[in-house]
């Protein structure tokens, strides 16, 4: 299929995250890439929307901004490239786990979609906020407890809070906790991996409304993963749509949910149900792949 | 109007919890504080609200997979809460459920074949040549094939699952399905596949649903009538487009100010 690729490139100072030409694939198997020749870039303050179904590759081109593959996939090949305003301009692929590890946390920091499973049961969520102020910004005893305490203010959780354990929070509560500790070193960029996937409506709607607060307010650039459009609207400045690991379609909010060019963004719009039931729901429709195509996706379901 | 195919009446279902230090204390919880909901014969109702709201214990409690403390679930006339467990089994073939965890609700031992066919033999009905037949027939009507039989749920993919959790439900032929959140752990692009073929089954079988979700655009789409629950209670009910259109209660007008993508109209 023929892919275009292009963003908007603004030629003047480079953007926050640039990823150029990034493919993945596991090592078994290098030939098949999982993530195929990517490119896109964040800019900070601005939210970046990766949308696309399981399997699509976006969970994985947000690890490897992260450093984070697991190790039966390789990055095969490809740029990362970081902005930072001290160092210059990295690229991430390149670091060693040392400074990657300094990176992380400080500069880039990232929320996962189990707020249940990515707390740790028998540490104090105070405690869970506070380790990366000591280790990154080396803050201890009163100044550390201020700190804490005024990132749960800033979440929406009552700072008394900082002994509770993670079982006494809701899955709510539990996410602001996580975003408290993405955003305790104020870091640059905020990778999201679909942070409001397993919570309520109402939650959702919550936790999105404090991100893209966040986001304005400390010049944060997002790269936010998520499979629902009504979340894109919602949230997105800029949107790239993946299909089997390849980039089918980029560009503004508006543009991409406004006027979809690509038919895979067009069927994958369609199957999502509207609020005011006005347009009949329909089943994702595979027919602008090519024959061959159509046959390999028909190959893989049946394995 | 058609009639009412499921009714129930006054539930209550109160939890109690261990609490205080070393759990020597109690709370209770009224996950179900005195429900009333009427199913009309051939159509959906849709149980809406959050986590907590009590949706999934009203679901269990229909179909008595959970003893109610109080109240009465009447079946074409029956009451269900008041029967003793050998009735109920035979009642049963007629009140299905689906399951919101296609990974979980599958027994990864047993072959989807035997998966699909357990209610047949349960309940006897046919020689082993005819369950073969219907198991086949069902599974070809939710897009599977008669080779899918021989195969383990782990060989599936979550939509596929979800399929074959609908097909173990409806080769009984049931008259009421209770479907439990049955989309909310699919992609949105699987999830419209299963919304409409729940919607043609339902045409072709009569069949009456509930549908328990906490996503008010599915319910859009899928429902006829809606129960809205909060901390047990029903706060609201009433036809889709009066809730929609017209919300009344300030917790339903909340959630329909939550649903994500109101900003921008898309398509």
């Amino acid at each position: 299929m023929t892919v275009d690729l292009q963003i908007e490139q603004p030629v003047k100072a480079p953007s926050l995250l640039r990823l150029e030409h990034v493919s993945i694939s596991s090592k078994k198997m290098p030939a098949r890439l999982l993530v195929n020749d990517i490119s896109f870039s964040i800019e900070a303050g601005k939210t970046t929307c990766v949308v696309g179904e399981s399997g699509s590759g976006k969970s994985l081109t947000a690890l490897s901004v992260m450093g984070l593959l697991s190790k039966q996939l390789q990055l095969n090949s490809g740029k990362v490239l970081f902005n930072d305003a001290k160092l210059g301009v990295l690229d991430l692929t390149l670091l060693n786990d040392e400074s990657l590890r300094k990176l992380r946390g400080e500069k880039i920091a990232m929320i996962f979609q189990e707020p249940m499973t990515s707390l740790n049961p028998v540490l104090t969520v105070g405690y869970q906020i506070g380790e990366s102020l000591a280790t990154h910004l080396g803050l201890r005893g009163e100044r550390l407890k201020t700190k804490i305490a005024a990132l749960l203010e800033m979440v929406g959780i009552a700072p008394g809070r900082a002994n509770s354990y993670p079982d006494e929070l809701s899955g709510g509560q539990r996410q602001r906790v996580m975003i408290a500790m993405s955003i305790a070193c104020e870091p640059r960029l905020l990778i999201a991996d679909e942070p409001t996937t397993a919570l309520d409506v109402t939650v959702q709607a919550q936790i999105l409304t404090l991100l893209d607060d966040l986001k304005t307010r400390m010049n944060m650039g997002m790269l936010f993963i998520t499979h629902d459009f009504g979340v894109v609207a919602d949230i997105a400045d800029n949107v790239v749509v993946m299909f089997r690991g390849q980039i089918v379609e980029s560009g503004t909010r508006e543009q991409v949910l406004g006027k979809p060019q690509h038919p895979y963004t067009k069927a994958l719009l369609a199957c999502v149900p509207d609020a005011e039931g006005k347009k009949a729901l329909k089943p994702i429709d595979y027919a602008w792949l090519a024959d061959e195509e159509m046959q390999t996706l028909a190959d893989e379901a049946m394995q | 109007m058609s009639e009412d195919i499921l009714i129930a009446r006054h539930l209550v279902k109160t939890y109690t919890q261990r609490s205080g230090r070393f759990g020597f204390g109690t709370t209770s919880v009224k996950a179900l504080n005195d429900v009333n909901i009427n199913l009309r014969a051939g159509t959906t109702l849709a149980v809406v609200g959050e986590s907590g709201s009590g949706k999934s214990t009203l679901a269990r409690c229909l179909l008595q997979l959970q003893p109610l403390d109080s109240g009465e679930v009447l079946f074409l006339g029956q009451d269900l809460a008041k029967m003793h467990a050998s009735e109920l089994r035979e009642v049963r073939k007629n009140l299905q459920m689906v399951f919101q965890d296609p990974f979980a609700s599958l027994n990864p031992r047993m072959r989807v074949g035997e998966i699909v066919g357990e209610g047949l033999l349960i309940h006897g009905l046919g020689n082993a040549a005819e369950q073969q037949k219907k198991v086949v027939a069902m599974l070809k009507r939710v897009g599977l094939s008669e080779a899918d039989m021989q195969k383990y749920p782990h060989e599936f993919s979550g939509g596929q699952r979800q399929r074959i959790g609908i097909a173990r439900a409806l080769v009984l032929h049931p008259m009421v399905v209770v479907c439990d959140e049955p989309v909310s752990a699919l992609d949105v692009s699987i999830q419209a596949q299963i919304l409409l073929l729940l919607k043609e089954l339902q045409q072709e079988m009569a069949l009456s649903y509930i549908f328990i979700s906490h996503d008010l655009r599915v319910v859009r789409h899928i429902a006829d009538d809606i129960v809205v629950m909060y901390q047990g209670q029903v706060v609201e009910q009433g036809k889709v487009t009066d809730i929609y259109n017209r919300p009344q209660h300030s917790y339903t007008q909340n959630l329909l100010a939550a649903i994500p993508g109101k900003k921008v109209v898309n398509g």
